[in-house]
């Protein structure tokens, strides 16, 4: 070891990084079952066990925020998941390649926006105060009056998985596009000969062709899928008038960790929401290596 | 064979119209955006402002550039950007290297050492307190130590570095190099395209993060343009809220006030994307490649 110290220097300073930034917060975790307190530290605190995860489990919000992140996290995967593929499936039937860059180039840049940007550009285009939205509907008389759709439960859930939608889609259809792009030409020849539309080869062929890639991603997407989302919830459904529709886990933990600072309760319902997802991921991943397509 | 289907029509009519109306909707907010930035603000107020300014006025950019804390904050960023960008890319690429090298001794412990945090976190709050505790709290380089070694971009890197020739290494080897001067003088001037993606990716992320900063920064000198343009959004809405409890006067001047606040946010909007709307024409042939060399890990 000491003969090759020019090489260990290359990793060592970046290992005791990942060591700080990484290992010390997931041993931090156990200030889960402690009363940690912020002046004794972690050595000092006291043990509790379970105390603060059945705080939670009886906390009269308890039920709310569980259905609201089973909710939109469903949501936004029954819509969100699809919504690229089918893009992608789209853009590979159109023949003008100028068209096709120009759509995707437009359609790839709200990724690179931040939640704030996007969340700027929701509220302005869906304000009571001559948003566009509202201009629209108004001009077609589908409604009389402005709507704040931004402060009303019914809409939220609606125009979360919309913005995601809009953010994402462009982006997401990449990978498949890619995987679309390897598809062998003679088989589509083939389908042809045997006299199959456009869209019969879609569904014969393409879709066929790019379902372990497919698969791989929803493993990935089922392992977020507790992840309902977080900036997005937070910059979308600061209105307290949406607090009934908008507390999922993770704006849970944010408020009562950072905001109340009760730091051994906020990182017990973490810890609840990790463990449900590592296990949605391994019965997830189950169900793929039967169809033989897993992640390991 | 030319005379197509009817279907096949169809399908032409639905594919094209949809992705004109994809187009138009992701284009929209975007140039709403700018032209309500580029309107005069009263003028906004009266409505109807969609995809050309009525009362052309650059008094929102003016109010914008003159105010020092927005400047300061963009300024900030910048210097994050670049700083963070720079050193994490360079960090990594090292320790990538560093994990090239079948010799090096404790290996297969780093690696899985590194692969676990990419399962595993400590989650929001015990990283928190890390964070505070090592004193980096309203420090600049809270920004850039924490997110200094990136194991996912570690792992691309070292794949990189592993695809290429061996013979390049043992000449430089002959030639006495070691192997630091290996990786400056060889390794790092022909990784070129991995280093434009990475740094891409990783310039994207730094420039739009908001959140961590508004925990960890409470010195409004230290927070980046796009904490502060959340702030501001946020008052905004309230300004909305509040105008429809007041009186009939009172919401008047209110609405009055917010509109002039919403051009105001609009231009800021519009700086805060500037540099990204700037430097996306010539990066997208890169990022591209990016996603694919990503996936395939997986």
């Amino acid at each position: 070891m000491i003969k090759q110290w020019d090489i260990q220097l290359m990793v060592i300073p970046a290992l005791l990084l990942i060591f700080v930034f990484s290992y010390i917060p997931m041993y931090g975790v156990l200030m889960a079952f402690q009363d940690y307190n912020l002046f004794e530290g972690f050595w000092a605190s006291p043990w509790v066990g379970f105390k603060h995860f059945s705080m939670f489990f009886h906390s009269p919000e308890f039920w709310s925020i569980i259905r609201n992140t089973i909710i939109i996290s469903l949501l936004k995967f029954v819509i969100g998941f699809p919504a690229p593929i089918f893009l992608a499936l789209v853009l590979n039937e159109v023949r003008h390649m100028a068209f096709k860059r120009v759509i995707q180039t437009v359609s790839y840049l709200p990724h690179f926006l931040s939640w704030v940007i996007v969340a700027g550009f929701t509220m302005s285009i869906l304000s009571t105060d001559n948003g566009s939205l509202n201009i629209l509907l108004q001009k077609l008389h589908l409604i009389n009056e402005p709507v704040g759709f931004l402060g009303k439960a019914e809409y939220f859930w609606g125009i979360l998985v919309s913005t995601n939608v809009w953010k994402e889609i462009g982006f997401g259809s990449i990978v498949y596009l890619a995987a679309i792009a390897g598809i062998n030409p003679s088989l589509y020849e083939a389908a042809a000969m045997d006299g199959a539309g456009r869209i019969k080869q879609i569904f014969m062929i393409t879709i066929p062709s790019i379902i372990p890639v497919i698969s791989i991603f929803m493993i990935l997407a089922i392992g977020n899928l507790l992840s309902a989302g977080f900036e997005d919830i937070l910059l979308l459904g600061s209105n307290p008038v949406l607090r009934d529709v908008a507390n999922v886990i993770d704006t849970y933990v944010y408020r009562v960790g950072i905001t109340n600072q009760r730091y051994s309760y906020a990182t017990a319902v973490g810890l609840f929401k990790a463990v449900i997802s590592v296990g949605m991921l391994t019965f997830a991943n189950m169900f793929a290596r039967r169809s033989g397509n897993s992640l390991w | 064979m030319h005379s197509k289907s009817f279907g096949d029509r169809m399908l032409d009519v639905f594919v094209y119209g949809f992705l004109i109306l994809l187009g138009f909707s992701t284009f929209y907010p975007f140039w709403n955006g700018l032209v309500i930035s580029l309107n005069d603000g009263m003028d906004t107020a009266l409505g109807g402002i969609t995809f050309w300014p009525r009362k052309w006025s650059l008094e929102n950019y003016y109010v914008v550039f003159r105010d020092n804390r927005i400047m300061n904050a963009f300024m900030v960023s910048v210097a994050r950007t670049a700083l963070g960008t720079i050193l994490s890319v360079l960090c990594t690429a090292i320790f990538a290297y560093g994990m090239t090298k079948k010799e090096l001794v404790g290996r297969k412990f780093y690696m899985v050492m590194c692969i676990v945090t990419m399962y595993f976190g400590g989650g929001l709050i015990p990283t928190f307190l890390v964070i505070r505790g090592l004193g980096l709290m309203n420090t600049f380089w809270v920004f850039i130590i924490p997110g200094l070694i990136s194991v996912w971009n570690m792992i691309i890197f070292r794949t990189f570095f592993m695809g290429l020739p061996d013979g390049l290494e043992e000449s430089a080897k002959i030639d006495g190099c070691g192997n630091w001067s290996t990786f400056f003088r060889i390794i790092l001037p022909l990784s070129g395209p991995v280093i434009a993606t990475l740094g891409l990716f990783t310039a994207v992320a730094h420039w739009n993060e908001w959140f961590l900063p508004s925990i960890y920064i409470t010195n409004e000198k230290l927070l980046p343009i796009q904490s502060m343009l959340q702030q501001i959004l946020s008052t905004n809405i309230m300004t909305e809220q509040m105008s429809k409890l007041d009186s009939a006067a009172q919401s008047r001047m209110t609405a009055m006030k917010s509109v002039t606040t919403k051009s105001l946010s609009m231009a800021t909007m519009m700086v805060a994307t500037l540099p990204i709307i700037a430097v996306y024409p010539f990066v997208q042939k890169y990022f591209v490649k990016g996603v694919l060399v990503g996936s395939l890990k997986e």
